[in-house]
């Protein structure tokens, strides 16, 4: 604490020129390494004149073959996600434990993040209206996905001698692989993730974050905040500060509460800003389908726009990237596969609902007042949607921008944090230098651009989709034999209701 | 089989008058007791992925705790007045989780005392008792 009142004296004493071009000076330090890093993980080929990057292929084709080798677990697992969220097949007996409904919601405030509001926007950009439908669909294939790295996470997850819980790939790498005799290999890849999520950790969850939670409150504010992002994100770095080195718990748990409604609240401004387009919602639709087959006027076309959906859809709903099997992994059951049918709720709220509503309203608006964002896009074109409607909203939609930003970057910090003592061991002092570290770039996400910021989180964040889904892979038959066991023991009675 | 009645322990004077009144009946007719502690939770609550972490550890140590400091008092009276008990810890909805536990311990009536929780709360929510009068399948001896 000493520490940042010290920055915040020196800032305060400084002349304002020395900071005027401190924003471009780290923005043209960021910029390089952002796109040799980019190059790397999103090494693209070329398919028919659109560039398909390796990852993205990577992670449709994880997605699809987890969907039919579990047959179709996210179409018929769905209604019983639902009755063992809602606790029905809950032993009284363990109340007091982690519920299925907690571990999904901390789960999901993890995910609807910002990206929910300013990735989709991004999407419709850079990919047109048909990048929604894409987006949709990887969704759906996704709860696949997330379903086997749910499953995985609660199965081999470490119960730690004082009673708490440590999950997720790192943990399911190392021992999955170990029991299948490679366990050289296992280790390997249990540290390889520790690593990526770690410094994932750093992008998506934090610095992106940041990033557009700035943007959108300079936006609110006119412009006022031009050149101010470095304040704006001290400020923010030391909220966070308080929360997850001071241990001020209080300001998390009034997030994690106010985020729900938060998201609630964005949903039915949405639905009334889609009901008063009410006339473009036919077209809104119509070029969803149109812009999906043909992709016009989208580089690559059809298939441009589908990397683009799928590409922002992961980057939403995080199916593959197996950080949320961190947060599941809390559950308390003695069968994992109902973390995993549970957890196929969460893709389909953060990616089938929330993001799509998100495009209907900029679809829409889109139809209705063509040209209504000029240049403006992420956050800010969203925004722009909603002001044509709502005068007002930017305000309260900056305030739930900035309570998703913040909400996803304490899910995050802990996911890094998980990472980095996996590694390192669990020494107060060790995980004192993450925390600091990840107040830090909480700071740097608002003083360089949008650009560069999404092309550091995207590379960082997809480059553990390789360890990950390679370990899901060589771990389905696993998860395969677990889901039917489970299931015919649902069905023959085994596994009663309790309500 | 002998027939038993619950009572509803917490740390209120109306819950300690509730006991005495329940080991007075139970000494002369010679019944059981069932003494329940509820911890008030609920499932559908929001925490923080650390808080989950550490939930299953936090869960033990209030059981800890409630059995220490509100079940062992009520055990040793009922002990004193020579009436044979048993004694259960749960998490959940005070009102529904006492309901169902009169339920699976098969008592004959229950004991619980007029006024718990705070002000708000039984202003906002109502007070156990009251809820139990609506949603109990045993009779409810509401003591003042």
């Amino acid at each position: 604490m000493a520490g940042l009142a010290l920055a915040m004296a020196f800032i305060m004493a400084a002349p304002d020129a020395a900071f005027a071009s401190f924003d471009e000076a780290i923005n043209s330090a960021t910029a390089p390494i952002a796109s040799a890093i980019g190059a790397i993980v999103f090494f693209k080929i070329p398919v028919f004149g659109a560039q398909l990057p390796l990852v993205v292929l990577w992670l449709v084709v994880g997605a699809v073959f987890f969907t039919i080798r579990m047959g179709f677990v996210n179409i018929w697992g769905f209604k019983h996600a639902i009755e063992l969220v809602r606790g029905d097949y809950a032993n009284p007996k363990d109340a007091g434990e982690v519920s299925h409904f907690q571990a999904l919601a901390t789960a999901v405030s993890g995910t609807v993040g910002i990206g929910n509001i300013g990735g989709v926007a991004v999407a419709v950009t850079v990919g047109g209206p048909g990048a929604t439908f894409w987006l949709i669909m990887a969704g759906f294939l996704g709860m696949s996905t997330k379903f086997v790295e749910c499953t995985l996470g609660v199965k081999y997850r470490n119960e730690n001698p004082d009673g708490s819980v440590s999950g997720g790939p790192m943990y399911y790498l190392r021992k999955g692989f170990a029991e299948r005799g490679m366990d050289g290999f296992g280790k390997f890849m249990g540290a390889f993730y520790a690593i990526g999520i770690f410094i994932g950790a750093m992008g998506i969850g934090n610095m992106f974050q940041s990033n557009q939670a700035y943007v959108q409150l300079n936006n609110v504010a006119g412009g006022a905040l031009d050149g101010l992002g470095w304040l704006v994100g001290i400020i923010m770095a030391g909220i966070v500060y308080l929360v997850i080195v001071g241990g001020i718990k209080s300001i998390a748990r009034v997030t994690e509460k106010i985020v729900p409604f938060m998201a609630i609240f964005y949903m039915v401004f949405a639905l009334i800003v889609i009901a008063m387009n009410g006339s473009a919602i036919p077209e809104a639709i119509g070029n969803i389908f149109t812009g999906a087959m043909t992709g016009e006027g989208v580089a690559g076309g059809a298939l441009g726009a589908l990397i683009i959906g799928f590409q922002r859809a992961v980057f939403s709903n995080e199916a593959g990237i197996g950080s949320a099997s961190i947060a599941h992994s809390a559950v308390r059951t003695n069968e994992p596969v109902t973390e995993g049918v549970v957890s196929l709720l969460e893709p389909f709220i953060d990616t089938i609902v929330i993001c799509t509503i998100t495009a209907l309203v900029i679809g829409t608006t889109a139809v209705a007042h063509p040209g209504f964002a000029g240049d403006a896009t992420g956050i800010a074109m969203t925004s722009a949607a909603f002001e044509t409607q709502i005068s007002w909203f930017p305000i309260p939609l900056a305030l739930a921008g900035m309570l998703f930003a913040f909400s996803t970057m304490i899910s995050w910090s802990y996911y890094g944090l998980k990472g980095w003592s996996y590694l390192f061991g669990e020494a107060p002092k060790l995980q004192l230098i993450y925390k600091l570290l990840f107040c830090f770039f909480v700071a740097l996400g608002c003083t360089v651009q949008l650009g560069p910021i999404l092309d550091i989180s995207d590379a960082l964040v997809f480059l553990i989709c390789v360890p990950n889904i390679l370990g899901l892979y060589i771990l389905s038959p696993i998860v395969k034999k677990e889901l039917d066991s489970y299931f015919a023991r649902v069905k023959s009675g085994e596994i009663q209701k309790f309500k | 089989m002998t027939e038993k009645f619950l009572v509803a322990v917490d740390a209120s004077p109306g819950s300690e008058r509730a006991l005495k009144a329940a080991i007075t009946v139970a000494k002369s007719s010679g019944t059981e007791l069932v003494l329940v502690h509820i911890i008030e939770w609920s499932p559908f609550s929001f925490h923080t992925p650390d808080e989950l972490a550490e939930r299953h550890k936090r869960r033990e140590e209030e059981l800890d705790r409630a059995k220490e400091a509100l079940l062992s008092p009520a055990e040793a009276a009922a002990s004193a007045a020579g009436v044979a008990f048993e004694s259960i810890v749960r998490h959940g909805n005070p009102a529904e989780m006492l309901a169902d536990i009169a339920e699976e311990t098969g008592v004959i009536q229950m004991y619980v005392g007029r006024t718990g929780g705070s002000k708000t709360q039984r202003l906002l929510f109502g007070s156990v008792a009251s809820s139990l009068i609506q949603i109990s399948t045993v009779p409810v001896t509401v003591v003042p």
